[in-house]
């Protein structure tokens, strides 16, 4: 089988779920690495230690930023000179972008998100999570290439072997570009929600310390936003300690205390840390639907019927403004930090 | 402004979905218009607020997906067409979005399609890049903030570092994610002018094409697995021994 793996990079940087889809790629055999970009070496070398066997390189300033025109055409040319059986994405935005439209141009099918992978002779059978997770569906696609992209920390990542090199070989770069790329305002930076080993995640509760004293100045919505802004950055403390990021449940997002990039849940994003613990949260269906394949949730709520103790390993049922800065403290020690 | 907003019904966020008889159900949890569509229609509705034009709304279904369009005609949408034909049977989404295609080209001289990022049911989120590239139109995805100037948007999409500035000529496709702007409710007049609203049918054979061909093949619908955990609560006598207790407990299960 001829497996191509598209990995994932923003300006020369890889997206984790990459490393991970060349490692369901090494399962079926022999990876080609797609690398599409802009001075790309130091990336092409990574790429081999995390076990990828050939590299297609698309090395252009024309594809310095993504646009997805230009680089459909530029997988779609590739595809056409080398010949494809499978091809694989992270489900990054870039990723699953790229497949939907690949399977386009290619003629053939697109399965997205797998959370599992079984090959049967030639056949790949996916399992994807639906209606938020609450389902999972089996699929399959009988035409070629069989193009999917992969949930990202659903499959390990591989470990990677230092000094591991292969074969180059520069493809051209496509056209048929439809936009222009202004430039980014980047995030305020820290570890992303969805690569994040640990989340730390608040909800309304955050704003409920009645200790904090406001600035005078502030109405009383003010006040709550404020008061839920010393909760956070609280939260972020102890992120911090434990190198994870911060989440926030939709109420949290809604009420104005966080930005909406934060939000976790079926209408902001799906996260699968090994710990996730949730301060404040109570737990409604659609925050569960976001976060329910977290390996382990640990949930402090002053709610003892609260349903986010029906998924959690570990629970307090108390104030978490005395027990989260008390928490990061034992944390600190409990690390040595 | 020639605009249009593709929706789709859905079992409300809060359904309880699971698989019974080989079948997803949700009991008697209502159908909604895909909560990501309402900011497509809002979207659409606030640049026909600035730049004039009028707002069409388009679903591909069966009689349920009258509920999306009547909110969206609620919500304040000129018109509403329903794609339906016995033929569209267990329809995949890329066939969804061959359709779409269909149906933007028969109504003609479009400047925007709004699309939702993706519908909570299937969980895709594929249809409007392969709408932009069955139209020929630039894929404008996961916007949060859209600006017109004449003949060209200008866009933030919301990626995975931030934020990319993207410029277009119209036509383009654009896909909402949910920073772009809260739906409006519908207005107590909106409801009742949707619900007079007559919703013209469209066949396939209407729109010019044929059954799109399913590429995917379902193979099985599986429940979730229940998470089987029992929670330890941790107590003591004041928060820095429950504190201590606790990161004993995480620090122990090695996942840190």
């Amino acid at each position: 089988m001829n497996t191509l793996v598209y990995i994932d990079n923003f300006k020369g940087e890889a997206l984790p779920a990459s490393w991970e889809a060349v490692g369901v790629g090494k399962t079926l055999g022999e990876v080609t690495g797609l690398i599409f970009g802009s001075g790309l070496e130091a990336l092409a070398k990574t790429a081999f230690e995390y076990g990828v066997d050939e590299i297609l390189l698309a090395d252009d300033v024309s594809l310095a930023d993504y646009r997805a025109e230009v680089y459909a055409t530029t997988l779609k040319q590739v595809c056409a000179d080398q010949g494809c059986d499978v091809l694989l994405f992270p489900s990054t935005s870039r990723g699953r972008e790229l497949a939907a439209m690949a399977a386009i141009d290619l003629n053939t099918g697109v399965l997205v998100d797998a959370v599992a992978l079984e090959a049967n002779g030639d056949k790949l059978t996916v399992t994807r999570p639906i209606y938020s997770g609450k389902v999972l569906e089996k699929v399959t696609c009988s035409l070629k290439p069989q193009i999917i992209t992969l949930r990202g920390r659903a499959f390990p990542k591989p470990a990677p072997q230092p000094g591991k090199t292969g074969p180059v070989k520069k493809v051209a770069a496509g056209s048929g570009a439809l936009t222009t790329v202004d430039g980014y305002t980047t995030s305020e930076g820290g570890v992303s929600l969805t690569d994040a080993n640990i989340i730390v995640s608040g909800g309304r509760g955050m704003a409920e310390n009645p200790t904090l004293q406001p600035p005078a100045d502030l109405d009383a919505k003010q006040a709550e936003i404020w008061r839920a802004q010393q909760g956070f950055a609280m939260l972020k403390e102890m992120a911090d300690v434990l190198g994870g990021a911060v989440g926030a449940s939709r109420a949290a997002v809604d009420a104005g205390y966080v930005p909406y990039a934060m939000q976790v849940g079926q209408t902001g994003k799906l996260v699968s840390p090994n710990v996730y613990i949730a301060c404040g949260i109570s737990g409604a269906i659609q925050h569960l639907a976001g976060m329910r394949s977290s390996k382990m949730i640990v949930a402090i709520n002053k709610d003892a019927e609260a349903p986010i103790f029906k998924l959690a390993r570990y629970g307090v049922v108390g104030d978490l403004h005395q027990i989260i800065p008390a928490l990061t403290v034992a944390f600190k020690k409990g690390l040595g930090k | 402004m020639k605009l249009v907003a593709c929706v789709k019904t859905t079992p409300d966020t809060t359904a309880a979905v699971k698989v019974e008889n080989g079948k997803a159900t949700w009991g008697d949890a209502p159908l909604v218009i895909n909560p990501w569509d309402e900011y497509a229609v809002e979207a659409a509705l606030k640049l026909k607020e600035a730049n004039g034009g009028n707002v069409t709304v388009i679903s591909v279904g069966g009689e349920e997906a009258r509920i999306a369009l009547k909110h969206a005609l609620a919500m304040g949408a000129d018109d509403a067409v329903l794609i339906s034909d016995p033929a569209l049977v267990g329809v995949d989404p890329q066939a969804v979005a061959h359709i779409l295609t269909a149906a933007i080209q028969k109504l003609g001289g479009v400047d925007v399609a709004f699309f939702g990022r993706q519908a909570i049911d299937d969980d895709s989120g594929t249809t409007p890049a392969q709408a932009a590239r069955l139209l020929g139109w630039p894929a404008l995805t996961l916007v949060s903030v859209i600006k017109v100037d004449g003949r060209s948007l200008r866009v933030e999409r919301a990626i995975e570092e931030g934020r990319q500035i993207v410029t277009a000529k119209l036509p383009a496709v654009v896909s909402l994610v949910k920073d772009s702007g809260e739906p409006r409710y519908p207005s107590f007049m909106g409801i009742r002018k949707a619900s007079k609203a007559e919703i013209p049918t469209w066949s396939l054979s209407q729109i010019g094409i044929p059954v799109p061909a399913a590429v995917i093949e379902h193979v099985t619908l599986i429940n979730a697995p229940v998470r089987e955990v029992v929670c330890e609560l941790i107590t003591g006598g004041n928060p820095q021994e429950i504190a201590e207790h606790l990161a004993e407990k995480i620090l122990g299960e090695k996942q840190l």
